[in-house]
């Protein structure tokens, strides 16, 4: 019997087929365009044509965040690989499962500077969770089974399989996902039982507790997030999720205290502080969460369940520290849970409920919307509104809209809320926007932006309107880089160097010239008209919103600071002053 | 929180590492180490294991607990990672390293030299009328008192494997 041969192109289809892979963003160029050519002939993966590879980048984020499968780009050799970087390393710092398939230059021209070579191995050795090179078309099918092994087991991340053109050309074997041989590449999924059995009797024995979720807990499937909310309504404790995992909890239920953090609530950031157990469910301990690590929530007993054993005691020391998939742990917690049946510290839980509400009264998110410059934070409560009852999916850009976005929209389910945590990547939202209509198209998706991240890839408005994506862009424009307007404010007396943006282009022409529905709202009295004919007006719409520029996002706990130092807004200021004004009179 | 002197006091560690010997491998090693600050006091690479394709990488550190654990950690999240020993904690371990150390003289120093040479058991892998090429194998202290012994006597090149090391007793990696 004959062995079958398949060109290198065929075996990349067949591969991304057998792993259930239905949609690839990609770039043409010189050397990928045999595995184009073979693209044309097929009709079982549909590639959508972005304008440029990071937003290819980004779009694979948004589709495999909102899905929970890993996302595609394709992208050529040189350039087009080196515009992948930003999204890689994007990929790398939030943990999403991406295959990064790039051209690469014919194997005996590499290292000659030939035309649209780069090294793009070792450019992107420290951008992805491993790349590869591929050196003989024989060796294709398993690499590309095994990249996305390690993309999908253990911390999620990207991969890059490097393609020289003589690779695409040849011919080989075609080798299916199940006769690959699994690397030596374990990562430990179950953890280990006593710890988990201490770690249940800590949490139990807890009088002020906080369960703590992460981006870990998306990561680990719906499944881990339903766990979740079953354990925190079981115990009835206090539950704070991360940035990156808002919608692991579902935000309305009264048990939710808001995100913690650097612009987290003041009830999540006190709780955190003053709590005597932290029960830390798949969250890294960012220093964006964590603030002044010496001072950070001085009295309790830590638990971290975390699948990367790097992450345990590395910038927080832990009393228990468990090495598993978050989903697994919560299913033994859950079972462990069953068979104790712990009788919880009930008289000194309802006292630590009664100071959270007296932390909730402060009530950190008030701002003053007047009665004539809109208030960012009104527009996004006003959206919210809008997007009640419906199965809506967020993306945001990078700066304060980001932080109002995490604040003030709600969200029940995970995998709803699609934003550039760890590495704060402006240009992220509207790509991310694109994949993820793609992936759902009947949903409705809001990209809530500002006009500088916007500015970083808004050719994609075009890949959106050419592919007939209904996705809504909420420009909340307030004519300058706020997040670094307000820094300057608060750290660099008020100096506003470079950050500037009025006198931009015209955003309604802009979104017009792209093919979107485009509408202007300056007023307060017209920000739920406007955001709700954004919603309904079919096809995409771009509603750009003129807002406060002077706004700063509060609560704020100021760099190195601890999270008892964190300062209130300025109507809080107002209040307490009036109240001394009161207490006077 | 880590107060006690113990945790933050520097140390040096060994670690031996077991990795796929595939293209870039190394790199992906020494990236982790400067991409994340550590330091790099030695390190050796060669295959050792042509059958299943393994090299191993001796990496000589140093970094307080907390650092050192993070370096065992985020080696061993490397892919083509497949084993990781502190030669330094896991228990005791044999460490040598290799030196080749070249001597120029006549007379009364070519004398002293050989002498030297004879009390380290260095070998004489190369000699003229008026060089000497010793091969020395040690621990990195021996090597470092011999180097320093035979400085005087005309040194003018030394090359230096750096270490490798391995567990002592019957079990393996």
């Amino acid at each position: 019997m004959t062995e079958h041969r398949y060109t290198g192109g065929d075996i990349i289809l067949k591969a991304l087929t057998d792993q259930d892979v239905d949609v690839v963003f990609g770039y043409p160029g010189g050397v990928t365009l045999p595995l184009y050519d073979r693209i044309y002939q097929q009709n079982k993966i549909r590639h959508i044509l972005v304008g440029h590879e990071q937003g290819g980048v980004h779009a694979a984020e948004g589709y495999a965040r909102s899905t929970g499968r890993p996302g595609i780009v394709l992208a050529t050799s040189g350039p087009g690989a080196t515009n992948t970087v930003t999204g890689l390393v994007d990929a790398m710092m939030d943990s999403i499962p991406l295959i990064c398939l790039t051209g690469q230059v014919v194997s005996n021209l590499i290292g000659n500077d030939a035309f649209q070579e780069a090294d793009t191995t070792g450019i992107t050795r420290a951008a992805t969770k491993h790349n590869y090179l591929v050196r003989s078309t024989d060796d294709l099918a398993r690499v590309m089974h095994e990249a996305f092994y390690v993309a999908t087991h253990g911390r999620p991340g990207p991969v890059l399989i490097d393609l020289p053109k003589d690779i695409i050309l040849g011919e080989g074997q075609y080798i299916a996902p199940e006769d690959v041989k699994p690397r030596n590449y374990n990562p430990k999924i179950k953890g280990e039982q006593e710890k988990i059995e201490a770690a249940v009797d800590l949490l139990a024995s807890a009088k002020k507790p906080i369960i703590y979720v992460g981006g870990g807990v998306v990561n680990a499937g719906p499944e881990a997030s339903h766990m979740v909310t079953q354990l925190v309504r079981m115990t009835g404790f206090p539950c704070t999720t991360t940035l990156m995992a808002l919608g692991a909890f579902p935000a309305s239920d009264p048990l939710f205290i808001g995100m913690p953090g650097m612009h987290g609530t003041y009830e999540a950031n006190m709780v955190m502080h003053d709590c005597d157990v932290m029960f830390n469910i798949g969250a890294r301990f960012d220093d964006r969460v964590t603030g002044k690590v010496d001072a950070f929530s001085p009295d309790s007993k830590k638990v971290h369940i975390d699948i990367d054993p790097s992450s345990l005691n590395k910038n927080v020391s832990v009393d228990i520290g468990i090495i598993g998939d978050a989903a697994s742990v919560l299913e033994d917690i859950l079972a462990i849970w069953d068979k104790k049946q712990p009788v919880i510290e009930s008289a000194a839980l309802k006292g630590w409920w009664k100071q959270i509400d007296e932390w909730r009264g402060v009530n950190c998110l008030a701002y003053d919307q007047g009665p004539k410059i809109i208030k960012p934070q009104f527009a996004l409560e006003t959206l919210k509104n809008a997007l009640a009852g419906t199965d809506y999916y967020v993306t945001t850009d990078v700066g304060q809209h980001q932080m109002w976005s995490a604040q003030f929209l709600h969200f029940d389910e995970p995998n709803r809320w699609m934003t550039s945590g760890g590495l704060g990547t402006m240009g992220y939202g509207v790509p991310a926007a694109l994949g993820v209509q793609v992936a759902h198209p009947d949903s409705p998706v809001v990209c809530v932006t500002s006009e500088g991240s916007l500015m970083m890839n808004i050719q994609e408005m075009n890949t959106i309107s050419k592919n007939g994506l209904p996705v809504k862009i909420l420009n909340l424009n307030n004519q300058i880089l706020g997040m670094i307007r307000q820094w300057q404010e608060l750290f660099h007396d008020n100096h506003e160097s470079e950050c500037d943006l009025s006198g931009g282009p015209d955003f309604i022409k802009l979104a017009e010239a792209f093919g979107f529905s485009a509408l202007q709202i300056n007023h307060p009295a017209d920000v739920e008209t406007g955001i709700r004919h954004m919603l309904e007006t079919p096809g995409p719409v771009f509603l750009n919103m003129a807002v406060d520029r002077n706004e700063c996002v509060f609560p704020m706990i100021p760099s190195g600071a601890a999270h008892n130092e964190i300062v209130l807004g300025p109507n809080h200021e107002m209040k307490t002053m009036d109240d001394k004004a009161n207490v006077m009179a | 929180m880590n107060e006690t002197g113990t945790q933050n006091e520097t140390r040096s560690h060994t670690f031996s590492v077991l990795v796929d010997n595939e293209t870039g491998v190394l790199h992906r090693v020494v990236g982790l180490f400067s991409g994340r600050g550590y330091n790099i006091d030695s390190l050796t690479v060669s295959e050792v294991d042509p059958v299943s394709g393994y090299s191993k990488i001796t990496i000589v550190t140093s970094g307080s607990e907390s650092v050192i654990n993070q370096i065992r950690e985020q080696l061993r999240r490397l892919v083509p990672v497949q084993k990781v020993s502190d030669l330094t904690t896991d228990g005791r371990s044999v460490q040598r390293e290799l030196a080749l150390v070249k001597v120029n003289g006549t007379g009364e120093d070519r004398v002293d030299a050989m002498a030297i040479g004879d009390k380290f058991q260095a070998q004489i892998v190369d000699s003229t009328t008026e060089s000497f090429v010793f091969e020395i194998v040690g621990s990195s202290d021996t090597v470092d008192r011999f180097i320093s012994e035979i400085m005087p006597l005309g040194l003018v090149d030394v090359s230096r494997t750096g270490i490798v090391a391995i567990a002592r007793g019957a079990e393996e990696m």
